[in-house]
């Protein structure tokens, strides 16, 4: 075990874990953020998708002890209100049905937003490839980012 | 044979309040079909507050389907009251009171009229407590969102100033309370968005991987990966030694009814000591007597049952004579297992103490899950309280206990609240799977064209085999829906069924056999219509021209009316533009089918590249469940059904060798992802029927609607599944 100091949404906390314990387990079981999810250990479906600096990051294969220091964002960071132009579009366009995937998909289209502020099919497709929603959301959510990146989250 | 009864409860936060309780008599539950939770009957209770609030108070379960949005519609429509001012609630477990259960795409199907004779019997208890009060007639007062309203002058009384003389009336009889004119609905058949999106876009939802209680500690299970095996020895030293883990030990396997595979537990601090714990231990498996069997062997099974006569579970007319008479087309069709793979890995947190249980579970079932902690622990039913959280995901997979049997084995042993979580490679290798399924066919057209001859032959690993006691067993009532109930008229019909011996854990997965059955006759119908030369949608409406309604296996409840199941077909075909040119490229293909008391239809564009690799663009479907409560949420729904259907058409299989599953994560069990997936438009088609199924009718025709497309654009006829090149 090792001290680590680790800056999550904001908020500058310390933790007691391995280093090589991945951020994943960290965020979910020591520091309380349950919105990021588990969902395959082996970044194949992205449920656990974070910010790290800005860059949308599997946390389920991203060593604690690597991201000290740095800024991590988790979905319960993404706004204080629901009120990111993603949230609020994903509201609108009635995206979510289980919901366990749409934590990780709104942390990935919301960094793709920031590089690509009007993206087009094929960068919504790159952005979100490495996602897998098993209820099939996919259209829905295709529309959502689009309706955010033409700002009408509303 | 509901039984009925209202009184006065008294709380500390608001005081009296009309609480009026439905449920279906012991009796009734009594003789239910044990082996499937049909549409569920009504059981919820209704809450009326003193500041007017109204709560639904349910025992379904909320896994993406929108029930608990689309339950209180009902209810508030009803009963007149303003739709925001409606709260749903999720119900303790408790059988007594309860049908829990969320399955069978029943939830709105079977809570569609008590709900309505619920919100009508609370309506009519307030307009009689109002004209008490005003010392005139009933039938002068009326109901008003929220409010008894009378008169020209339009006195009025809110609900919640009438609850506590309301709540003292008898509560009429509800075969007989009168209800709204559908005419009338301000709330049922509205667009209305779902209350749980708003927690789904913030991180707030919780699931049952989201509970957390104080002193919680995480436990994985090392299972035999071979079916039927168990550990021989191990040596759990090195796992002792992880940091954080606290215990292993052993769990045994227990048997029908749960079928969890039993094994070795580690429990720990964190879920990722517990994973390391695991990753630790040192087993040697016994793998028991399956270990011989694969994916070939029942596939060769399949092949030597279905050249021989199986039990015949439909014979109309002469299959075999009309067959050497005709033009004759065979051929076979072949599905493997599926996984149903729900985002959110099954998981069960428990806290079992000597004298009672809490549990908090992601199920389909939570009296299953209750009975499962009960068996476990030996506690009493009542003593053990269980929780429905929401869940990531059921599609069948969350009616099982197996999960929940493991958690209480662990926390009975180790005295704290324990959080029970299955890995990925866990759920993909212990499933309980769609059935693997072997068909054989052969039909017949004569000179004219028509289809004389029909004569199918169904094999599969069954699941009333795996489940039912021996001495019990129907193995084909399981396997042969959306097959012995053709809707298409062919003169001369014979359908079997034979299944195969498998220690392959099988159960419900999305649309259960309809989504096997469905891709294999409508298949066939298309390669009897490519054999009379004839296109595919006319040849299909010929067949359907004679209205008829379809009861079978005769025991069935569900009846099939040929006009609904071809009116989804003119629909989706003239929103598909069905004979209108295509780009260079494309084909169509098209199909239809009934499950869950629903009829759709869809049309399929595909094309296929280079490689081989087909490419689904668009999907159109056309939809009869009746009188749609939400349509937005039937949209929803198709949509969902469609893109799990075409994952199980395009990508994943699962596969057997040495008796355990050979996939173990999405690397290797791939599923439709954003870049692949297609347009898909729903139309609804107008009705004033009863409300039908709708979380499971969508997927059936989306696998053969597109390999009749790959057959129109290439000539190639695609039989078995899934379809990775062309």
């Amino acid at each position: 075990m090792a001290e680590l100091t680790l800056l999550v949404n904001g908020r500058s906390q310390a933790v007691d874990v391995a280093p090589d314990t991945p951020l994943l387990w960290v965020l979910r079981d020591t520091l309380g953020y349950t919105g990021t999810k588990y969902g395959c250990g082996m970044s194949q479906c992205g449920a656990c998708t974070v910010h790290v600096d800005g860059v949308a990051t599997r946390s389920c294969v991203t060593p604690v002890g690597t991201v000290t220091g740095k800024k991590i964002t988790t979905i319960e960071g993404l706004s204080p209100d629901r009120s990111h132009p993603l949230q609020q579009a994903w509201i609108a366009e009635q995206v979510p049905q289980c919901g366990y995937c749409q934590s990780g998909m709104l942390m990935s289209a919301s960094a793709l937003l920031t590089k690509k502020p009007k993206p087009t099919d094929a960068d919504i497709d790159d952005a979100l490839g490495g996602h897998i929603c098993r209820c099939g959301t996919y259209q829905r959510i295709r529309r959502a980012v689009h309706r955010a990146a033409e700002g009408g989250g509303k | 044979m509901t039984t009925r009864r209202a009184f006065l409860v008294s709380g500390a936060a608001g005081g009296a309040a009309l609480v009026i309780g439905f449920r279906f008599s012991p009796e009734a539950i009594a003789q239910a079909p044990q082996e499937k939770k049909t549409p569920n009957p009504f059981d919820a209770w209704v809450h009326i507050g003193k500041n007017g609030g109204v709560t639904l108070i349910t025992a379904k379960s909320e896994m993406g389907q929108g029930a608990l949005t689309a339950l209180p519609m009902i209810l508030a429509d009803e009963l007149e009251v303003d739709w925001s001012g409606v709260r749903v609630e999720q119900a303790p477990t408790d059988p007594s009171i309860y049908d829990h259960g969320t399955g069978g795409s029943g939830s709105i199907a079977g809570s569609y009229l008590p709900l309505r004779q619920a919100g009508a019997a609370a309506r009519e208890m307030l307009i009689r407590a109002a004209a008490t009060a005003w010392n005139v007639e009933p039938a002068t007062c009326r109901a008003e969102t929220g409010y008894v309203v009378h008169g020209p002058r339009r006195r009025r009384l809110a609900y919640g100033e009438l609850v506590e003389a309301a709540a003292k009336l008898p509560i009429p009889d509800l075969n007989k309370v009168p209800l709204k004119n559908p005419d009338d609905f301000r709330i049922i058949g509205h667009a209305i968005p779902r209350t749980d999106v708003p927690s789904k876009v913030d991180g707030s939802a919780r699931f049952g991987i989201d509970v957390r209680v104080p002193g919680l500690l995480y436990a994985v299970v090392a299972r035999c990966p071979t079916f039927g095996g168990k550990p021989a020895k191990f040596d759990a030293t090195k796992a002792k030694a992880v940091p954080g883990v606290r215990q292993v030990l052993e769990i045994p396997a227990v048997g029908p009814g749960a079928f969890s595979a039993g094994g070795i537990a580690v429990v720990a601090d964190s879920t990722w000591a517990a994973m390391q714990g695991r990753k630790a231990l040192a087993i040697e498996w016994d793998h028991g007597p399956h270990a011989g069997e694969s994916s070939q062997t029942l596939r060769q099974a399949g092949e030597t049952l279905s050249a021989q006569p199986g039990k015949v579970v439909r014979n109309e007319g002469d299959a075999s004579a009309a067959l050497a008479g005709g033009q004759k087309i065979e051929a076979v069709y072949e599905l493997p297992f599926q996984a149903h793979a729900t985002m959110e890995p099954m998981n069960c947190t428990v806290d079992i103490r000597a004298d009672r249980a809490e549990a908090w579970s992601p199920t389909q079932a939570p009296d299953w899950t209750r009975g499962a902690i009960a068996q476990v622990t030996g506690l009493p039913q009542p003593s053990i309280k269980v929780n429905t959280t929401l869940m990531g995901g059921g599609f069948g997979r969350r009616y099982q206990a197996d999960f929940v049997v493991e958690a209480a084995q662990v926390g009975k042993a180790v005295g704290a609240p324990v959080q029970l979580l299955w890995t990925r490679e866990d759920d993909m290798q212990h499933d309980f799977y769609r059935p693997a399924a072997f068909h054989r066919l052969a039909g017949a057209v004569d000179a004219k064209g028509n289809a004389v001859a029909w004569h199918h032959r169904i094999v599969s690993t069954s699941i009333r085999s795996f489940w039912d006691p021996p001495d019990k067993v129907k193995p084909e009532a399981s396997e042969i829906g959306g097959a012995v109930d053709l809707a298409y008229a062919v003169p001369n019909l014979r359908v079997e069924y034979a299944p195969v011996p498998s220690s392959v854990p099988v159960a419900w997965w999305r649309s259960v056999e309809a989504s096997i059955n469905a891709f294999v006759v409508e298949s066939f119908i298309d390669e009897l219509a490519a054999a009379a030369k004839a296109d595919p949608l006319a040849f299909r409406q010929r067949l359907l021209t004679e209205p008829r309604m379809i009861k079978q296996p005769p025991d069935s409840e569900s009846v099939l009316d040929t006009r609904r199941f071809k009116g989804v077909l003119d629909l989706v075909a003239a929103k598909a533009g069905w004979g209108s040119p295509l780009p260079a490229g494309r084909g169509r293909g098209i199909a239809c089918a009934f499950s869950f008391d629903s009829y759709v239809a869809e049309v399929a564009e595909v094309s296929v590249d280079k490689a081989g690799i087909p490419h689904v663009h668009r999907v159109v479907c056309a939809v009869d469940c009746g009188r749609a409560v939400n349509p937005e949420g039937v949209r929803a729904q198709v949509e969902s059904a469609v893109v799990y259907g075409l994952s199980a058409t395009l990508k994943g299989a699962i596969t057997i060798a040495s008796g355990r599953v050979e996939q173990s994560n999405f690397h290797d069990f791939a599923v439709m992802r954003i870049p692949e997936m297609p347009v898909v438009e729903v139309h609804l088609v107008p009705s004033t029927e009863r409300p039908t199924g709708i979380g499971e009718p969508g997927l059936p025709p989306a696998a053969p609607a597109v390999a009749n497309a790959i057959f129109a654009l290439t000539g190639k006829r695609l039989r078995r599944l899934p379809i990775l090149k062309v």
